[in-house]
C-alpha cells in the first residue's frame, strides 16, 4: 500500500447523496481477478454513453477534473455492497482522498486498506469545500494527513478527525496482515481457551 | 454498571487483543468465501507466502457468476469462467472446502451457511459480501468485509475492528394478512433511511420479530445493510434451535446440549442501554414497494409516485429528480397503475423454501400476464430439490414462470440474467440501485407474494385484495 501524507489537487464536486457502490463500479466489472485496471470503469454508467463515448456533463469528464486526486462527495457515499473494487477503481483513476459528510461503514473501512483517505466533515465545512471544488482549476485543495487539515485556496482551513491507528497505517503505508501476524501467540492462546470452553464451535 | 447488549456479549467473547487506542482483534468463527471478492485475497497470501490459518472454519461457494440455466454447458463469459476456475484452484491450493456449482449443497452463500447448520448463535461470521448480515437471524454477529479483510481473516482468523454503537429496533403487534418480513424490513429502512444505521449494530426485538420464522428473520437481517448498519441481530430462541438441530454441521450429542445451554444465555440484559432505539407497530405496516433508486424510497402499494418537492433536503431532492428520471416515472402516478415487464423472485433476501411456498400460494392455478417475463431462482440446490419434492416447480411452470438453477442471478446481473435497458422489474432482491439488475434496468423491491401478484396482474397489486 502506498503511503499517504500530503497531496495538493483540484477537487471534483459530486454532491449527489447515496452514491452507491454499483454506481462507483457496476457489477459487470467485478469479474476481474486483479486489483488494477478498474479506473477506466469508475462511475461507468454515469461517465459513459451507451456507445462508450464520454458524457461531457459528468464531472470527471470535464477538463478541469480529469486529473483530480480529490473527490468531494455527497452524504452516505459508498453505500451498498462490500466490494473493494470501489476503492480500487477510485485509486486506479488517481483519486487518493474522498471528502463527504458521512460514508457507508464498509466502504469507509475499505478505503484505508488501499491508501485512500476518506475525510468526514461537517455540513458547513462540506459546503465550503464544495464551493472551492466548483471553481475547478482556479482552486486547489491541500490535504495534510499529519496535520489533519484540508487547506483551501483562500487560506481557509478545515480540520478533521481520524482514528490514530488508521492515520499511522496510512502515513507509513503499513500492511495490516503483517502487523496482526506479530500477535500470533495471542491468537493461539485465544484458540486454546475457546476450544476448552466451547468444544462445539 | 448497565447490563450488556447481545452485541456487547458476542463482542466480548471474541476479543483476542485490544490496543490502547481501542483497536480490537476480534476472532472469527466462520468465514464464508465466494468467487468475486476472494481472488485478490488468495493472491495476496500467495505473494506473501502465507497460509490459510483455519481452513476448517472456512467454506467457499460459487454463487455470483454461475449460470442458472443448463450447467452441463460451458460458461460462455470467459471472465466469469476464469473467476470460477480461480476459486476452484485457490480452494484446492489452500485446503479450503468448496461447494462448486455442480454440488447440490451449492447456492447463494447466505442461504448455504444456515442450511448446512454452519451459522450458529453467538458466532462471529464474515464474508466478502455485504449481505452477510443475513446470518444475524441466528444471533450471530455477522457482517460483510472487503477483500483486504478477507485476506486478513484467511491469514489470521481475526479482524481488526472498532466497536460499533448499539441500536434496537422494536416491532410489536400483529402483522396484517399478506404482510411479510420483507415489508417489515422495508418499513424500517423507510423510517431510518439508508444511512440511518451507519455506525451501529441493530438488534431486532419485539413480539412481531419473535413471531417471524427463521426465514423471515433472515430476510430482515439481510436487509439491515440497506439501512446502513453492517450487522443485524435477533436473539436466539426455540425457533432458532429447532432450525439448527440435525443440520449437517450442527453440533451433535453432548456438544449439542452444551451449545444449547450457551446459546440460551445469548440475550440482551434487561438493563442494557442502547444508544438508539426505534419502535414500529406491526399494524401500521402495509405492503410496500420501492419507487426510486435507493432502498429508502419506499411507499405503500396503495400510494402514488412522490414529487421532488415532497422532500425537504435539497440534496435529496436532486437525488429524487435523478431517480424519477432513471425510473421513467411521473409524480402522482398510482403505484398500482405502473406496468411491469419482468419479475425476479430470488436472491439472498428471498429465495428460501418459505419464499417459494409463498409464491406458489399466490400463483397456483393462475397465469403470468402475457406481457411479463417472470423467473424464479431458488437460493440453493437443496431449496430447489425441496421445492420440487413439494411440487412447487409444477405450480410455477404451469403459471408460466421460468424455474432456474440456484444462484445470485438477476439480483446483481453478473451472470447472463439481467434486465434490458428500460425494462421494469418487480424484484424480491435487496437493491434498486441504478443499473443493479443490468444497465438501464428499473428495479422495484417487493416481497415474494407481492412479486407473484405483480406477475399475474402485470402491474403492482395490493396483496391484501388479491383474490
Amino acid at each position: 500500500m502506498d503511503k499517504f501524507d500530503k497531496l495538493t489537487s483540484v477537487a471534483a464536486p459530486l454532491p449527489l447523496v447515496n452514491v452507491d457502490t454499483d454506481m462507483i463500479i457496476p457489477a459487470r466489472f467485478l469479474k476481474t481477478i486483479q486489483r488494477a485496471g478498474l479506473g477506466e470503469h469508475l462511475f461507468s454508467n454515469m461517465r459513459y454513453e451507451e456507445d462508450g463515448s464520454e458524457k461531457p456533463d459528468f464531472v470527471l469528464n470535464k477538463p478541469a477534473y480529469k486529473d483530480t486526486q480529490i473527490l468531494i462527495a455527497g452524504d452516505n457515499f459508498g453505500c451498498g455492497s462490500s466490494r473493494e473494487h470501489a476503492p480500487w477503481a477510485l485509486l486506479d483513476f488517481g483519486i487518493r482522498c474522498v471528502i463527504a459528510p458521512e460514508f457507508a461503514d464498509i466502504f469507509y473501512n475499505n478505503c484505508f486498506k488501499n491508501g485512500i483517505l476518506p475525510i468526514k466533515v461537517s455540513k458547513e465545512n462540506w459546503d465550503k469545500l464544495m464551493d472551492d471544488a466548483e471553481r475547478g482549476s482556479n482552486a486547489t485543495l491541500t490535504v495534510d494527513l499529519e496535520a489533519q487539515e484540508v487547506r483551501g485556496p483562500d487560506g481557509g482551513v478545515v480540520t478533521f478527525d481520524i482514528d490514530p491507528f488508521r492515520k499511522h497505517c496510512l502515513l507509513n503505508g503499513l500492511d495490516d496482515v503483517g502487523l496482526t501476524l506479530e500477535k500470533a501467540d495471542k491468537i493461539d492462546a485465544f484458540e486454546e481457551k475457546r476450544k476448552a470452553a466451547m468444544p462445539w464451535a | 454498571m448497565a447490563g450488556k447488549t447481545l452485541y456487547d456479549k458476542i463482542w466480548d467473547a471474541h476479543v483476542v487483543d485490544t490496543s490502547e487506542d481501542g483497536t480490537t482483534h476480534l476472532y472469527i468463527d466462520l468465514h464464508l468465501v465466494h468467487e468475486v471478492t476472494s481472488p485478490q485475497a488468495f493472491e495476496g497470501l500467495r505473494t506473501a507466502g502465507r497460509k490459510v490459518r483455519r481452513p476448517d472454519l472456512t467454506l467457499a461457494v460459487a454463487d455470483h457468476n454461475i449460470p442458472t440455466t443448463d450447467r452441463s454447458l460451458p460458461i460462455e463469459d470467459p471472465d466469469s469462467a476464469l473467476q470460477l476456475e480461480t476459486l476452484a484452484k485457490n480452494t484446492k491450493e489452500f485446503g479450503v472446502e468448496y461447494f462448486d456449482m455442480h454440488d447440490i449443497r451449492n447456492g447463494i452463500v447466505h442461504v448455504v451457511g444456515p442450511e448446512q447448520g454452519l451459522t450458529q448463535p453467538g458466532m462471529t461470521v464474515v464474508c466478502g459480501d455485504s449481505h452477510t448480515s443475513t446470518h444475524g437471524a441466528f444471533g450471530a454477529l455477522a457482517h460483510g468485509i472487503g477483500t483486504s479483510e478477507v485476506e486478513h481473516v484467511l491469514a489470521t482468523q481475526t479482524l481488526m475492528q472498532r466497536k460499533m454503537k448499539n441500536m434496537r429496533v422494536n416491532v410489536n403487534g400483529r402483522l396484517g394478512p399478506g404482510i411479510t418480513a420483507k415489508d417489515v424490513a422495508l418499513a424500517i429502512i423507510g423510517k431510518i433511511g439508508t444511512a440511518g444505521g451507519t455506525g451501529y449494530v441493530i438488534e431486532y426485538a419485539g413480539d412481531t420479530i419473535r413471531g417471524l420464522s427463521m426465514e423471515g428473520r433472515m430476510t430482515l437481517c439481510n436487509l439491515t445493510i440497506e439501512g446502513g448498519a453492517r450487522a443485524g441481530l435477533v436473539a436466539p430462541d426455540e425457533k432458532t434451535l429447532e432450525y439448527i438441530k440435525g443440520r449437517p454441521r450442527a453440533p451433535k450429542g453432548g456438544a449439542w446440549e452444551m451449545a444449547v445451554a450457551y446459546w440460551k444465555a445469548l440475550t440482551s440484559d434487561p438493563d442494557a442501554v442502547f444508544d438508539e432505539e426505534i419502535t414500529l407497530k406491526a399494524e401500521d405496516i402495509p405492503p410496500l414497494v420501492t419507487w426510486g433508486t435507493s432502498p429508502e424510497d419506499v411507499i405503500p402499494v396503495t400510494g402514488s409516485v412522490p414529487a421532488p418537492a415532497d422532500f425537504d433536503d435539497e440534496n435529496k431532492r436532486m437525488a429524487v429528480e435523478r431517480s424519477l428520471d432513471y425510473m421513467g416515472l411521473t409524480p402522482g402516478t398510482p403505484m398500482q397503475d405502473i406496468k411491469i415487464d419482468r419479475v425476479f423472485i430470488g436472491s439472498c433476501t428471498n429465495s428460501r423454501i418459505e419464499d417459494m411456498r409463498a409464491v406458489a400460494e399466490v400463483v397456483k392455478g393462475r397465469k403470468v400476464a402475457g406481457h411479463v417475463s417472470a423467473m424464479i431462482v431458488p437460493g440453493s440446490g437443496l431449496v430447489k430439490a425441496q421445492a420440487e419434492e413439494e411440487g412447487l416447480d409444477q405450480i410455477f411452470l404451469e403459471a408460466g414462470f421460468e424455474w432456474r438453477e440456484a444462484g445470485c442471478s438477476m439480483c446483481l446481473a453478473m451472470n447472463p440474467d439481467k434486465l434490458q435497458p428500460g425494462e421494469r422489474c418487480a424484484s424480491t432482491s435487496n437493491r434498486n440501485f441504478e443499473g443493479r439488475q443490468g444497465p438501464g434496468g428499473r428495479t422495484h423491491l417487493v416481497s415474494p407474494s407481492m412479486a407473484a401478484a405483480a406477475a399475474i396482474k402485470g402491474s403492482f397489486a395490493d396483496i391484501r385484495e388479491f383474490e
